[in-house]
């Protein structure tokens, strides 16, 4: 089954520990990650199920590709990563 | 009279308590390192409502029924989803995203209807909130608005609401104010809208736009709530005043040491009486002269004090923002706060200050709870 893993930062508002998964896709990944933890889904993606501006995703290492529509796929084991872009002051 | 302070600034919530006549100290901080673009007093139920952002995350509503010794997240405004293929573009060319950026105002409804909350947002959405704001609903009639699409940003690179005026003589009279985007009212909550401006002037703009709308960027609005017929603008522009519930609007023009600014409060129950921060514009926007004063008229505009003792009159650049002047319901107590994280507080109606804190993270806004 694939895992999915959130940034430390984003732990400091909700927690999402990592876990393992169905999907096959980053949507069904992410969607069933968000099932285990409601909240942490509005701080990934905006209201229309896009990945939000400065959010990135990486499969296996691989940063997607459809930060909107999230059909790149996800092979059995592979492990999802989200995280965040470093900026600001 | 207010004996506690909410300092919203973007590195936290920062609360402040009186302790006896003219002592302040702050006391507490909630949030502590994140981004807290606004707070909200309810007077109906006593509730705080703070609204985050947190840049990356997107912005969030937090609320505590007990003066901030706990906090829910609550319920954020959604967009709704643009039609296939539609892309809308300002006037730079600039994509205006259907997404929630920012909340830029937060307000109650009448006491006549509780839990009803109004929020004004960046990119230009007005919402509404029945249950306290769990949930949000979008007034689709503003946002359909064609001209809505004429608001700037003014300020920010997306255009927002950023002041709410609900008619304490009929709570289905909402008036809204935009930066680079100007004043509409709905007399039936929503149904329908229109421009309120006339009288307003904008010498920035191109000729033939000097006196559009759209071409006004009101800076912060406000309705007297014991004389609601009589309004207050700080404009980009200068001020102005109506005196016929936003029919129209008179300029007013010989204000020292500058008619520029961001914030006005108008006293609750004298509404020739209100207060602003003067600064100098357009790009410079900083205190003249590197003194931070405080303008104060109590005759409807036609004279102005302008008010310092206790504020700094020398290498002072503090800016203060629209939503960091506030005024409690007494009307003798106010406080403002700056860009440069300080913050003044007066229990005399202005004629002297006291400094709350000089070290704060930028102050964005401050209200009296």
């Amino acid at each position: 089954m694939p895992s999915v893993s959130f940034t430390r930062n984003l732990q400091r508002h909700v927690a999402c520990p990592p876990c393992e998964v169905a999907g096959a896709t980053v949507r069904e990944s992410l969607e069933a990650a968000f099932a285990l933890y409601p909240k942490a889904r509005a701080y990934v993606l905006d209201e229309h199920g896009a990945l939000r501006f400065h959010m990135a995703v990486y499969v296996d290492g691989v940063p997607i590709v459809d930060r909107s529509g999230l059909s790149d796929p996800v092979p059995g084991g592979g492990a999802v990563f989200v995280m965040q872009a470093l900026s600001g002051g | 009279m207010a004996d506690e302070l909410l300092v919203s600034t973007r590195k936290g919530l920062f609360s402040a308590r009186r302790q006896g006549r003219g002592v302040w100290d702050l006391e507490g901080v909630s949030f502590l390192g994140d981004n807290v673009t606004l707070t909200m007093v309810d007077p109906r139920d006593g509730a705080w409502y703070a609204a985050l952002d947190h840049g990356h995350f997107g912005a969030k509503l937090q609320r505590s029924r007990d003066r901030g010794a706990t906090w829910e997240e609550i319920g954020v405004p959604a967009y709704p989803t643009p039609p296939e293929g539609h892309v809308e573009k300002d006037f730079l060319g600039r994509e205006i995203p259907w997404r929630l950026i920012r909340f830029w105002c937060l307000v109650p409804g009448l006491v006549s209807q509780p839990g009803l909350l109004w929020a004004g947002t960046l990119p230009g959405g007005l919402f509404w909130s029945e249950d306290h704001g769990d949930t949000w609903h979008l007034v689709e009639s503003l946002w359909n608005l064609p001209d809505r699409r004429k608001w700037a940003g003014g300020g920010a690179d997306a255009p927002g609401i950023h002041s709410i005026c609900v008619d304490p003589r009929d709570g289905n009279r909402v008036a809204v104010a935009v930066s680079s985007g100007g004043v509409w009212i709905t007399p039936d909550r929503g149904q329908t809208w229109t421009a309120h401006t006339a009288g307003m002037r904008a010498d920035y703009a191109p000729p033939e736009l000097v006196y559009a709308p759209e071409s006004q960027d009101p800076h912060r609005m406000v309705q007297c709530p014991a004389a609601p017929d009589i309004w207050w603008v700080q404009h980009h522009n200068g001020i102005f005043r109506s005196t016929d519930n936003a029919m129209s609007w008179t300029e007013i023009t010989d204000v020292k040491p500058s008619v520029f600014g961001f914030p006005v409060v108008v006293h609750p129950k004298d509404p020739d009486t209100a207060w602003f921060v003067p600064a100098i514009k357009d790009e410079q926007r900083i205190p003249a002269a590197g003194k931070v004063v405080v303008n104060r008229t109590r005759d409807g505009g036609r004279t102005f004090e302008t008010l310092h003792r206790g504020l700094p009159q020398a290498w002072a650049y503090d800016l203060v923002y629209r939503h960091a002047l506030a005024l409690d319901d007494s009307g003798e107590r106010l406080a403002f706060g700056s860009t440069t994280g300080s913050v003044w507080i007066s229990e005399d109606s202005g004629d002297s200050w006291l400094t709350l804190a000089v070290h704060l993270p930028p102050v964005h806004a401050v209200i009296f709870a």
